[in-house]
């Protein structure tokens, strides 16, 4: 039986991947605030193609990766991961540079990956996460990057996923790090960002 | 002489796994604002010092639609600015300006323009020192503990240390800052003249160290503080005269040799900033008379 063909990467590997970064970076730097992102992939389900092109852009043989059950669940998905980018395909989350998620809505809770120490703060999990809508909206934050306060809004989630941010700030310098990836756009929420007064 | 068979870079001259590094990097540094981020910084065409670590971060950021300025000590036109632009004109293909508004992303040893900076620009600065505690601690075990625990006092023993010694905080560069209200982070050398424009700034400063390889990063709009005492304020040097070429008041000023009689004369450093105003008009006690207006300072 001949296996299915295997979905093709970056049509064009350096100006692909810059352009990817370039909305992660921007997104992280304001948290809150939409960025677009352009993904031409056609990877294998339940993998987006703006995730599959932000795990291209950032994964390579030095990261670690931890799947959510989803899309450990499908092989074609860690084939077409190890195929493009090889990273470590590991088990245990709080060993995971990077946690790709597809079912926002029962993602576990952030204490379960790596917080970073004290001394390297940096040594922290980044969540990338499926999302299928972004919006400006009633989840109101401040912090770095943002000048005053700004909304968003974004389905599906957890419903304690305020109180989440929350915790994760309270801890800065440590905490995970997350982008909240939809079709087309991104939204960056590092650790920094806190909840405003009034959610 | 024979044909040389014609090297090509990959786009920006790092190799795509390399940028991966330096991207995942640089995405930690704006999450932790102020904190260095370890990354493993390669050997690049130009020797340490010269910008090596302003040059990868360049490298892993920037795109074909960048327009890339680079100034050493506010100058377009010094060896350093020039190299790094001929540099990524050679290996990225991407434009190059002298205008500050006009560039998407500028890489900087040692100032911050006097032109207002946009949010749509990302200012990278050369760091040769990234560790704000280095020169009181020479042990980097001890000031990641440092960092970690955020004591800082022994650095405002340093600046209480100029008080008692020169009745002021004599720190005149490198002018250690607050970021964000959790780490105490190194501008780079640039004079504490411009501290002040670091502050809420709406552009995105990355900062790269290649040889102590670090890359932190103070995103926009963030509150950064340069440490002083209630009874000793921090204060920016004032200059009594303005610049000699386009009149400008506001600037820093570098001060030129014009012969051996001590005849001197005091121009602005940002030399786009100079360029512009005496285009728009302003002149300065020892501008040409009737030379053209706009043309570059002698």
């Amino acid at each position: 039986m001949a296996s299915p063909p295997l979905a093709m990467g970056f049509a064009d590997p350096a100006r692909d991947a810059q352009r990817v970064f370039k909305a992660l970076m921007s997104a992280l730097a304001r948290p809150g605030r939409k960025q677009r992102l352009a993904a031409r992939l056609s990877p294998p389900p339940p993998l987006t193609p703006e995730l599959a092109a932000v795990a291209l852009t950032l994964l390579d043989f030095e990261t670690a990766v931890w799947l959510d059950a989803p899309l450990a669940g499908a092989p074609a998905v860690s084939d077409f991961l190890r195929f493009h980018a090889a990273p470590r395909i590991i088990a245990a989350p709080h060993d995971a540079d990077f946690a790709l998620i597809s079912d926002a809505a029962r993602m576990p809770p952030f204490e379960v990956f790596a917080q970073g120490t004290p001394d390297y703060p940096d040594r922290a999990t980044t969540l990338l996460v499926q999302v299928a809508k972004l919006a400006t909206g009633a989840l109101r934050l401040e912090g770095p990057g943002i000048a005053g306060r700004v909304g968003v809004s974004a389905a599906p989630l957890p419903d304690d996923f305020p109180a989440r941010i929350a915790a994760n700030a309270a801890g800065f310098p440590l905490g995970i790090d997350l982008f909240l990836i939809a079709p087309d756009a991104v939204v960056g929420l590092p650790r920094s960002v806190r909840l405003a007064e009034g959610n | 002489m024979s044909a040389m068979p014609t090297i090509t870079y990959n786009f920006g001259y790092l190799d795509e796994q390399t940028k991966r590094m330096i991207r995942r990097a640089i995405l930690k540094a704006i999450a932790i604002p102020g904190y260095q981020v370890p990354f493993a910084s390669r050997e690049m065409p130009m020797p340490y010092g010269w910008g090596t670590g302003g040059v990868q971060v360049t490298a892993a950021i920037l795109g074909p639609d960048d327009i890339l300025k680079v100034i050493d000590q506010g100058s377009d036109d010094t060896t350093n600015a020039v190299a790094i632009r001929s540099f990524f004109a050679a290996t990225a293909g991407v434009r190059t300006t002298t205008r500050t508004k006009e560039a998407t992303i500028i890489q900087t040893r040692h100032r911050v323009p006097e032109t207002k900076l946009g949010p749509e620009q990302i200012l990278v600065y050369q760091v040769p020192i990234p560790e704000p505690l280095r020169f009181l601690e020479p042990r980097e075990t001890e000031t990641r503990t440092l960092h970690a625990l955020a004591d800082y006092g022994l650095m405002h023993v340093k600046l209480y240390e100029d008080i008692a010694r020169h009745g002021h905080i004599a720190t005149t560069y490198a002018y250690p800052v607050m970021v964000a209200g959790r780490y105490v982070t190194d501008p780079s050398p640039i004079p504490k003249f411009d501290n002040p424009k670091l502050d809420d700034c709406p552009a995105l400063q990355l900062f790269g160290a290649g040889r102590e390889q670090r890359i932190y990063a103070i995103p926009p709009h963030t509150r950064v503080v340069s440490l002083d005492f209630e009874d000793h304020p921090f204060r920016v040097q004032r200059f009594d005269r303005p610049c000699a070429l386009c009149g400008a008041e506001d600037v820093y000023l570098d001060e030129v040799i014009l012969d051996d009689r001590g005849g001197r004369m005091f121009v602005c450093s940002d030399t786009d900033h100079c360029d512009q105003r005496r285009a728009a008009g302003h002149a300065g006690t020892m501008a040409p008379q009737g030379a053209p207006k706009g043309t570059s300072k002698p």
